[in-house]
């Protein structure tokens, strides 16, 4: 049975619409007209026991509008959601016990107080018997390598060590769930690889559920199998990583290492040139084209290597991004109340 | 709904809030027991005022003399200091903006018994640091007390009026706070509450001096804050209305307890259909 179900899940705003100038905002006084936003349209998505689901999506696309229906934080105008037997915003404490939602840009823990401290406050909070307390703290302060910096005040730790104790804090009470917005956000690379990889590790052996939204395809790639891609609130894509590729790439890129001595004059006639750096030559060429165009190229080039690849990543997930939004003009906000 | 036998485990929670809240006050003990100290500046300026005033009327206002007006003025302010909130509101309401409040929704905890317990913990720092000045205060105007110690039922109902100012001050600043969640910013009504507060708690002067308006004020929750429990040490209040009056009290302490969860309550459905 999934133990995440979403079905038509739709959240929609009601903002006020401000005019520009200060006329404008003195009539705003009296008459206000509204506009309906749409964070969260018609979501239906199914998650297994023990998967790891990365969000992925532009700025405002809905990925952490539809991690705090999940988590209970705001209702849904519309559609219904199942996480391990709870409905979300019915906001029951056995459900609150028993996932946990850490947002990179949000402070949970105590500024002024160790880190310690906080995580005692989440043993009482969370009922948390003082031995497995114990347990899941020093296997996690290992994991994490912050043992010695429990006792230091969070305001003195970097932001790559806090986000450590948030992790910790999230963790401590074993959730069978977790929600990861946006982890990794302004961490330099070494802090986000050991996140990343603490992560990784965590969820592989506890079989624990966990959804993430990133920004970076590093984090994704390194710990996701499955991938939803959201835009406008709707969901354009559930699969794997590579899967996106082939299903929005047309095209590939043909990498030729001429021989010496012979020109690159003349290639632009099979297929777009991306760039010329002799003797090496980047093609791009639409998927079925491939076999044919080779062919024709080896007939005419002394070619001294040769390589096809599917384009980057991130190229083909722009690339999404940009037809979806030019298709039709949402906007999906997903911050803090606009009022 | 929390159950009898659950009652050890939620105490020993509330517990670690208090313990935890009150670390957090001490953390910064040196700016905190200055700004403890320095509200004890202003006795001095009150008691040439006071001295001022009575002299160009003749030395009685409205059945108070000069002393009677100093020994009014140190135990309003000993009223106020378990009935102010300093930061309450705004930090309720900042929280409700900044989405902190969020927090209370994801986790198993109540935002009102964690605000209250952490409040009861910053009013005990306070006190340790306070406590001496106070008593020192008090010891050098012991003068002013003309009538001595009152008798100890009296003493018993100012007490019990001290700990109510506390609760009555905890809930309005509180839902002053939770307005945040319809205004994002509560300022300046919590400027206009903080002014009339002043006046009609009793804190400027005593409700007395209002004359045919005190009439008004009495039915107002506000003189509890100050006013009330120095009458009642001053003996102003007949022993026959004490009672009575304490009952009032927890009646509109009920209310705004009340008031606060219904706000809570339904701020938290405003917030969470809004946006959160």
């Amino acid at each position: 049975m999934a133990i995440i179900s979403i079905e038509n899940l739709s959240k929609s705003y009601r903002v006020y619409q401000k005019q520009e100038g200060l006329l404008a905002a003195v009539r705003g006084l009296w008459h206000r007209e509204y506009r309906d936003v749409h964070a969260v349209r018609d979501v239906s998505l199914s998650v297994e026991q023990g998967e790891f689901v990365a969000f992925l999506g532009p700025n405002g696309a809905g990925k952490t509008t539809t991690l705090k229906l999940l988590s209970g934080v705001i209702y849904p105008s519309g559609g219904s959601a199942n996480v391990l037997g709870y409905v979300p915003w019915k906001r029951e404490n056995e459900y609150r016990r028993r996932f946990a939602l850490v947002m990179g840009q949000k402070n949970q823990l105590w500024w002024d107080l160790p880190a310690q401290e906080s995580f005692r406050l989440h043993e009482q909070i969370y009922r948390i018997p003082p031995e497995i307390f114990r347990h899941n703290l020093d296997e996690l302060a290992d994991l994490l390598a912050v043992q010695k910096l429990l006792g230091r005040p969070v305001r003195e730790l970097s932001l790559g060590e806090r986000m450590k104790m948030e992790l910790i804090a999230a963790l401590l009470h074993s959730p069978e769930v977790l929600f990861l917005d946006e982890p990794t956000i302004g961490l330099d690379v070494v802090a986000q690889h050991n996140i990343q990889r603490f992560l990784k590790y965590y969820q592989e052996r506890r079989k624990i559920t966990i959804l993430l939204t990133s920004h970076y395809m590093k984090d994704i790639a390194a710990l996701c199998k499955r991938v939803v891609v959201i835009n406008d609130g709707a969901i354009q894509f559930d699969g794997s990583l590579s899967g996106i590729v082939d299903q929005f790439s047309s095209t590939q890129i043909l990498r030729l290492q001429l021989a010496e001595g012979v020109s690159a004059e003349g290639l632009d006639r099979f297929a777009s040139v991306e760039s010329v750096e002799l003797p090496k030559v980047t093609l791009r060429c639409n998927r079925q084209d491939v076999t044919r165009m080779l062919a024709s190229i080896l007939k005419q080039y002394e070619v001294a290597d040769i390589a096809v690849e599917d384009p980057p990543l991130e190229e083909v997930i722009a690339r999404l991004y940009e037809d979806h939004s030019s298709g039709g003009k949402y906007e999906a906000k997903t911050g803090e109340p606009s009022k | 709904m929390m159950s009898l036998a659950s009652l050890p485990t939620q105490f020993s929670c509330w517990w670690m809030v208090f313990r935890i809240a009150l670390e957090e006050r001490l953390a910064y003990r040196g700016d905190f027991a200055l700004g403890t100290l320095m509200r004890f500046l202003p006795i001095i300026t009150q008691i040439f005022l006071w001295s001022a005033v009575f002299e160009s009327v003749n030395g009685r206002l409205a059945g108070y003399t000069l002393p009677d007006m100093i020994a009014y003025y140190l135990l309003s302010m000993l009223a106020r200091a378990f009935s102010s909130m300093p930061g309450l509101a705004s930090t309720v309401a900042k929280q409700i903006r900044d989405g902190e409040i969020k927090k209370f929704i994801i986790q198993p905890i109540d935002m009102i018994g964690f605000l209250l317990l952490g409040r009861v913990a910053h009013k005990i720092a306070y006190y340790t640091i306070a406590t001496l000045p106070f008593a020192l205060v008090f010891f050098l105007c012991r003068g002013y007390f003309s009538s001595g110690w009152p008798s100890a039922d009296v003493l018993l109902a100012f007490l019990l009026s001290l700990v109510m100012a506390f609760l009555l001050g905890f809930f309005v600043d509180l839902c002053i706070g939770l307005i945040g969640f319809w205004f994002l910013e509560v300022s300046s009504l919590l400027f206009v509450y903080m002014l009339l507060n002043f006046f009609l708690s009793g804190h400027m002067f005593p409700l007395d001096l209002l004359g045919s308006w005190q009439f008004v004020v009495n039915f107002l929750p506000f003189k509890y804050l100050a006013y009330f429990p120095a009458a009642i040490f001053l003996g102003k209040i007949e022993s026959s209305q004490l009672w009575i009056e304490l009952g009032l009290e927890a009646v509109w302490l009920l209310g705004l307890i009340c008031l606060a969860r219904f706000l809570y309550a339904r701020g938290l459905r405003r917030y969470s259909g809004y946006g959160g």
